[in-house]
């Protein structure tokens, strides 16, 4: 199945301000594989994240998404193959209720009305928020807004999920529960993350970017538990692999 | 006024307060009652023509338009919206149409026969009846905001002919004003947390509150741009909801147009006095 590839090749990205906010960055995740991209802040994580579907597009180097090279003409396809989940769901979720806010993508893909509703029941039956249909989103709480902003991006079945921040400012139980919906795909995923937990949780495989490129690339367990790694990186361990004495607790 | 912070927390709480009006009128347009299960579509017609035949009315009249309580009366009662409530909203605004009408007591003082041998000073009737019509015309807008959420106003005037952008400015508006006042909130909280007594409240700084949030707004309408570029936006928004106009909106739409009409053509409340007048005389 290679058309669930994401390629990296050479990467650069300048901002018009004249920051350097990618320096090179290759890499190549294959079909269904889970990876998490950690790094500092402003290290480069989000910038990566909109040439994924082709927000920014790299100064110099390519970007290739299954078979298509990521270009201005291509973008419409990309979009179609690469779902982005963006961190704040209030600008994500635009439309005036729910179901029209998950129904926005698959009818923009041209599909007829009874295949909409399908897509829409089911994306929301997967998040769990099929009782939210009729609401307006801002009757939402917050992790019914993460949740339905889920769906709004599965709707449209895209061959890859990238989230950027999937669990930021939710209560541990709507974590918990959006860790649980990440598990259960079977797309490939990439998500950006200071919660190193949940990308030790979900992700097999990890990344560590610092100062616009790729610092560190391997199994996620390997990496989230080396210490001094994480460390040069404005990085600390995930909180389960810490252990409470080892942080002064057990001073006499 | 003797405390000096009291003017700051009236503001506050005015904000504030009108925040949660605007979000209990929302609140009420999605329940379900008759009223609320019209078509939107019925009732922005029937809400634009009863605003255009009270506002037909010539400039002294004001006892024709009394029967045109009725229609906003019988909404508000059907649709279970609290009276109050709307006659507050109407309040809460009418300084407008007093400053608009305060003049012409003063500028027209003739007199007019309001009935058979009763006059009155021209200025304060047409002031009167300046009044009369914005209460009517507010509250019927009022009811049509309580009554229809306001996606189901947008499709209604979207299958009316409005065109395709305005409605979605129209959408947008709605979907991202309590975004954007809880921000302001947020922001008006946290200043008034750093200032104390009346210093950090003035002008200066509210300029530059109003820029910070102005530029924040533009950094979310950009990325809100980006999330509908990355779900296959190009240019309408789409809407699969087709809704066919059924009996009960007919029926609705045809009585409340022909009382419009009866409370146009026959001026009602003189009919009424005259045929009391026969039946005694």
């Amino acid at each position: 199945m290679s058309h669930h590839i994401i390629e990296f090749r050479d990467v650069r990205f300048r901002y018009p301000d004249g920051t350097d906010a990618l320096k090179g960055v290759s890499f190549r995740i294959t079909h269904g594989e889970s990876v998490g991209i950690v790094g500092a802040n402003g290290a480069g994580k989000s910038t990566l994240l909109l040439h994924m579907n082709g927000h920014l597009l790299p100064t110099s180097g390519d970007v290739t998404i299954g078979e298509v090279p990521l270009r201005k003409e291509t973008r419409p396809e990309i979009r179609r193959k690469v779902g982005v989940v963006f961190q704040n769901p209030d600008d994500q979720l635009f439309m005036p209720t729910v179901f029209d806010d998950v129904a926005f993508g698959p009818l923009n893909l041209g599909l007829p009305p009874g295949r909409v509703r399908e897509r829409v029941h089911e994306a929301l039956r997967r998040v769990n928020a099929l009782g939210l249909a009729g609401k307006p989103p801002h009757h939402l709480s917050g992790g019914q807004k993460s949740a339905v902003a889920i769906a709004t991006v599965i709707a449209m079945e895209p061959d890859i999920l990238v989230m950027d921040e999937p669990a930021a400012s939710l209560d541990p139980k709507s974590r918990r529960s959006v860790i649980g919906l990440l598990n259960g795909f079977t797309h490939s995923k990439i998500i950006a993350s200071h919660d190193l937990d949940l990308i030790l949780d979900v992700c097999g495989r990890c990344l560590v970017i610092g100062d616009g490129a790729i610092v560190a690339d391997g199994p996620a367990e390997k990496i989230l538990s080396d210490a001094a790694l994480l460390a040069e990186n404005d990085l600390e361990l995930p909180l389960t692999l810490q252990g409470r004495h080892t942080m002064g607790g057990t001073k006499p | 006024m003797g405390d000096p912070g009291g003017a700051k927390r009236t503001i506050l709480l005015t904000f504030e307060a009108a925040y949660s009006g605007i979000g209990r009128l929302d609140r009420l347009s999605y329940r379900d009652t008759p009223v609320h299960r019209l078509d939107p579509r019925a009732k922005v017609v029937a809400t634009m023509l009863f605003v255009v035949a009270v506002v037909s009315f010539p400039r002294y009249e004001v006892l024709s338009l009394l029967p045109f309580f009725l229609f906003p009366a019988l909404i508000a009662a059907l649709g279970d919206i609290p009276g109050g409530f709307i006659a507050r909203k109407v309040a809460a605004v009418s300084p407008f149409a007093v400053f608009v009408g305060m003049f012409n007591p003063l500028f027209d003082p003739g007199t007019v026969e309001v009935l058979p041998g009763v006059s009155v000073s021209a200025g304060w009737l047409s002031f009167a009846s300046i009044l009369v019509k914005f209460a009517l015309t507010i509250s019927a807008a009022l009811l049509l905001i309580a009554t229809t959420s306001f996606p189901g106003i947008c499709r209604g005037l979207r299958r009316l002919g409005m065109p395709p952008l305005f409605v979605s400015q129209l959408l947008f508006l709605y979907r991202y004003l309590f975004v954007l006042l809880e921000e302001a909130m947020r922001v008006v909280r946290a200043r008034d947390m750093r200032s104390f007594g009346s210093r950090g409240t003035g002008m200066r700084v509210f300029v530059r509150i109003a820029g910070t949030l102005f530029l924040r707004t533009v950094e979310r309408a950009e990325r809100i741009y980006g999330a509908m570029l990355a779900r296959g936006f190009h240019g309408e928004v789409p809407s699969m909801r087709r809704e066919e106009l059924r009996l009960p909106d007919a029926v609705f739409l045809v009585a409340s147009v022909s009382f419009f009409a009866l409370c146009r053509a026959v001026p009602v409340p003189e009919t009424i006095g005259r045929v009391f007048r026969g039946l005694a005389g």
